[in-house]
């Protein structure tokens, strides 16, 4: 079966990825240093906030999505679509309760 | 669609010599359908060891005090049971062991797109399996936290909890592996001109139920990941004496455990949706309708996991909120049945075995989904909540639902998987048995429950006492009848007679192809030009 990478001339360059490594790793320095600060209500949301600038960085530069075909967009659509819906419904106890 | 003649010169896959020669043979075999066997007969062993402690179980419960085992080991059997049957049993059953067989051949296809992540997928589910039971032999002894690991009990208890954590951890990847494979193969492998609404209603359901393997099956894996860590190194996460949540853990357990009955029960409605059109005679009533209500049952799914939590002492908005959409859940599942029951309108119905467990599985999943409103609904829920209603609800729509299509799928795909046919009037008889015992034994739980009797209970009050008498011999029932139905496919395996290509007069790829199939299933893929149920009787063409 013949093989076809259409794909592979938009893929980032090896500079790309290093430095997408390390703006990771900044973040993730980051959430450690703010976890000992209590910024109150905003705590949740604040390290929700860098998860989630870390996780669309993975998806869409290290897992290649952003250069895949628009189905496979909707498929982690749908993915992050459940976790909302994971975290939404459980702060309905958690802030309610 | 392309119809292949009976020919007798093909090596079947049973017959087929590879590589690797004996035991090996099957044990590295990457052909989804010798896969879906070694699942099958896996599936089936655990389920004959998760009976026999079902049998060990209400014959404790027999008479009040100690009958046959003290109340530790009744703690230890209750919790192996819903081990073995929910991760082991229910949860791969159909999509794993019928689903790989049945899947490729259904689209017109060769093979799953990953054989080898597919043979990958059995070796994890044997591996879990292995650790599970060796939990039970091990320092520590069997746990004893019922199947659901609630803390802060399973992070104290000193019973293996940590090793059967390990196990669900396994059978979770292998569960998650064979859903990816199963996505991939619909959308890459299906034959040409079979759109996604031209798919046998099966394919629907497995598609539907492969979504909620790869999206649901992780958080459980982060739970468990939690739980051993908490019991190693007492972090405090869910343990409420070192400021851990113990609610967190059951909204974590839920969010993965409650879409996990819709992996269990939508495979089983796909099959129900194949066996309805063979013995009507009759194109599906609302193709779309129950195509697009799996769908929709797998979204919903993700939205009621709480209703498991109403009395755990979380909000009364998430209570409300939940509560609302499990009532909504109903709406997919009445669609389903209502459309079943207007595909047999008029049909030419022809009353045989695999329709008998149809059958058979409508009238206990309407009882089982029915009672279910009783417990969605906040108020009736307090009063049923941890009781026997629970029990029977669960086994009814668990047991009465998927394990019976699992048998019914049996008897429908026998001729087509071994190329035997087994005695139907003993299959009937064993049908008859496994209702009468059925009802007899999980028909009384309700009444137990709503009168009060607490479940996971080693012993009761005197006035539960006739009521758990009617439930025992009623599971003494339902045993004869399942051992008579695996003795009638056994004895068939081994000496029955040879099966035609297409006993029932099915339609779907399937019965296009010899008994049993080839290896590559096809000689050539066949072209699709309609949709999966068109009958010629039902045209008045012969």
């Amino acid at each position: 079966m013949e093989i076809t990478h259409t794909h592979s001339k938009s893929h980032t360059g090896y500079g790309g990825y290093v430095l997408i490594w390390l703006i990771l790793i900044g973040l993730t320095v980051l959430t450690v240093s703010v976890s000992g600060i209590d910024f109150g209500n905003a705590t949740l949301p604040l390290a929700l906030l860098i998860a989630t600038i870390k996780s669309v960085l993975v998806i869409n530069i290290f897992m290649h999505i952003k250069h895949e075909d628009k189905i496979f967009r909707l498929f982690i659509g749908v993915a992050l679509l459940i976790l909302i819906v994971a975290f939404v419904f459980t702060a309905f106890d958690v802030f309610f309760r | 669609m392309t119809h292949q003649a009976h020919d007798n010169s093909y090596v079947s896959y049973l017959d087929y010599k590879g590589k690797h020669s004996g035991i090996w043979a099957w044990l590295l075999s990457t052909d989804h359908k010798r896969i879906g066997l070694m699942y099958l007969t896996g599936i089936m062993l655990f389920f004959v060891a998760g009976m026999s402690l079902g049998f060990v179980m209400k014959t404790e419960m027999l008479s009040r005090g100690e009958t046959l085992v003290d109340a530790q080991t009744y703690n230890a059997l209750f919790t192996l049971h819903g081990v073995i049957m929910i991760f082991l049993v229910i949860i791969p059953g159909i999509p794993a062991a019928f689903g790989n067989f049945f899947l490729p051949i259904q689209i017109g296809a060769k093979d799953v797109s990953f054989p080898r992540l597919n043979l990958f997928s059995f070796w994890l589910y044997m591996a879990g399996g292995v650790v599970a039971l060796s939990s039970l032999f091990l320092q520590g002894g069997p746990i004893d936290t019922g199947w659901t690991f609630y803390v802060p009990y399973s992070l104290r208890t000193n019973t293996n909890v940590s090793l059967a954590l390990l196990a669900a951890f396994l059978l979770g990847f292998s569960s998650i592996l064979t859903g990816l494979n199963f996505i991939t193969t619909v959308h890459r492998l299906r034959a040409p001109g079979m759109g996604f609404f031209r798919m046998p209603l099966f394919i629907w359901a497995l598609y539907s139920t492969a979504w909620i393997q790869v999206i649901a099956t992780p958080v459980i894996g982060i739970t468990i990941v939690l739980v051993i860590v908490e019991r190693l190194f007492s972090i405090g996460i869910f343990d409420p004496a070192l400021g851990g949540d113990p609610i967190l853990f059951q909204h974590l357990f839920w969010i993965y455990s409650h879409p996990a009955v819709y992996i269990m029960i939508l495979p089983a409605m796909g099959v129900v949706s194949e066996i309805i059109p063979t013995f009507a005679k009759r194109t599906i009533f609302g193709y779309k309708a129950i195509a697009f209500s799996s769908l929709a049952i797998a979204f919903i799914g993700y939205f009621v996991w709480a209703h498991h939590m109403f009395t755990s002492g979380m909000s009364d908005l998430a209570r409300i909120i939940f509560s609302l959409f499990t009532f909504l859940v109903a709406i997919p599942s009445g669609v389903k049945v209502f459309n079943w029951v207007a595909t047999l309108y008029k049909g030419s119905i022809e009353p045989r075995v695999p329709f008998l467990f149809v059958m058979m599985f409508i009238f206990l999943f309407s009882i089982g989904g029915l009672t279910g409103l009783v417990l969605g609904n906040l108020a009736t829920n307090i009063h049923t909540h941890g009781t026997y209603f629970v029990v029977a609800h669960f086994h009814y729509v668990m047991f009465g639902g998927t394990v019976i299509i699992l048998f019914g799928a049996l008897h429908y795909w026998f001729p087509k998987m071994f190329g035997r046919m087994y005695n139907e009037k003993v299959a009937t008889v064993s049908v008859i048995l496994i209702f009468i015992g059925f009802n007899g034994l999980y028909f009384t739980m309700f009444i137990l429950g709503y009168m009060g009797m607490p479940r996971r209970y080693w012993d009761y009050l005197p006035e539960y006492q006739l009521l758990h008498t009617i439930s025992a011999i009623g599971a003494y029932i339902l045993i004869a009848g399942i051992l008579l139905m695996l003795h009638n496919l056994w004895k068939a395996l081994r000496k029955g007679p040879k099966a035609v290509q297409n006993p029932w007069g099915g339609v779907t790829l399937e019965w296009t192809v010899p008994s049993p199939p080839p290896l590559e299933n096809f000689d050539e893929i066949p072209i699709i030009t309609h949709g999966p149920y068109e009958f010629p009787e039902a045209k008045g063409v012969k």
